[in-house]
């Protein structure tokens, strides 16, 4: 009985998860310039991963595997903004945005030089 | 980053607790990846236990980070406020993005604002950052460590009202987070302040 409940739950959080990647996608396509971008690859695509984790864990029900999914979810949620962030700060300093699309900017009230960010 | 604006008020048992916070820090690293270690490997076993250890204490010797100064302490119920807000919108940005990425003929508007921490610490920047990303609808772009500012994308902006939003709701997660992990001072300081003052750089 717990195990159906499961297995449908876990279907259900497979469809989902693939439904939300396919948005990630379809966002990656259609959004005007590299930042709008880097949003569709963040936020539907980490929580559609998510998602797709759950389904896994939901079906598999052992130990092991669940040792090996909770470690991809971490890592998927930690290394995910990072990499954003790396391709976002890459395409501001080279001009690969759509100034037309920007309400405000207050990086570039800065001024140059002021500061780098070292590593961080 | 313990400039001379940092409040100074344990600072002389800092030189004894020093070696001993590394220690400690570097300690809970190596149990990370040992636990790390062995759930890739599947199972716990002395041979990973082992294992584990040889190659954390590698990783952790060839690969030094810098020192993150961890000077609070869990609190695991703001843990919890923490993680269920993080997981409802996540889900709520998600939701939105998804939206916005199918519907037909719509081009989304952006902004790049400043936002500056109250607790600039290394840590609670670094969290904020990367929750940040994940949550309110913005994007982490650059991290001026020095001024603990962050510069974040806003994504489907309607005008100055939303940026106001945006900047307020960064600051409430950097509040979640402090509550969460920061110290005692730190967590009086986020009280403290208000979210309107001291957002703008």
């Amino acid at each position: 009985m717990i195990a159906t409940i499961a297995d449908w739950l876990g279907a259900g959080s497979l469809v989902a998860g693939a439904l939300l990647s396919l948005a990630a996608g379809v966002g990656v396509l259609r959004f005007p310039d590299a930042l709008s971008r880097m949003h569709a690859a963040t936020k539907p695509q980490v929580l559609g991963v998510l998602l797709l984790l759950l389904g896994i864990a939901l079906r598999l029900r052992t130990p092991t595997d669940l040792g090996m999914i909770l470690l991809v979810a971490v890592f998927q949620l930690s290394t995910a903004p990072v990499a954003a962030q790396m391709i976002g700060r890459a395409a501001y300093r080279s001009g690969r945005l759509d100034r037309g699309l920007l309400d405000a900017d207050e990086l570039a009230e800065r001024g140059p030089g002021s500061g780098s960010a070292g590593p961080a | 980053m313990t400039g001379p604006t940092e409040p100074a008020p344990d600072r002389p048992a800092v030189v004894g607790r020093g070696r001993l916070g590394r220690w400690r820090d570097q300690a809970v690293a190596l149990g990370w990846l040992v636990v790390v270690w062995s759930l890739l490997w599947g199972d716990i076993t002395w041979a990973n236990l082992v294992g584990g250890l040889l190659v954390g204490g590698a990783v952790l010797v060839f690969f030094p980070l810098p020192a993150v100064s961890f000077g609070g302490r869990l609190r695991p119920r703001a843990l919890l406020v923490f993680a269920g807000r993080f997981a409802v919108e996540l889900v709520s940005a998600s939701l939105h993005i998804a939206r916005i990425a199918v519907q037909p003929g719509y081009r989304p508007r952006g902004a790049i604002i400043a936002v500056r921490l109250r607790v600039p610490t290394d840590l609670i920047l670094a969290l904020t950052a990367e929750a940040v990303s994940l949550v309110p609808g913005t994007l982490i772009l650059e991290v001026d460590r020095d001024a603990g500012t962050l510069y974040l994308h806003v994504l489907d902006t309607h005008g100055p009202a939303d940026l106001d939003v945006a900047r307020d709701r960064t600051l409430v997660v950097e509040q979640r987070i402090v509550r969460a992990v920061g110290s005692t001072a730190e967590v009086r300081r986020v009280e403290t302040t208000s979210p309107q003052k001291g957002t703008r750089p």
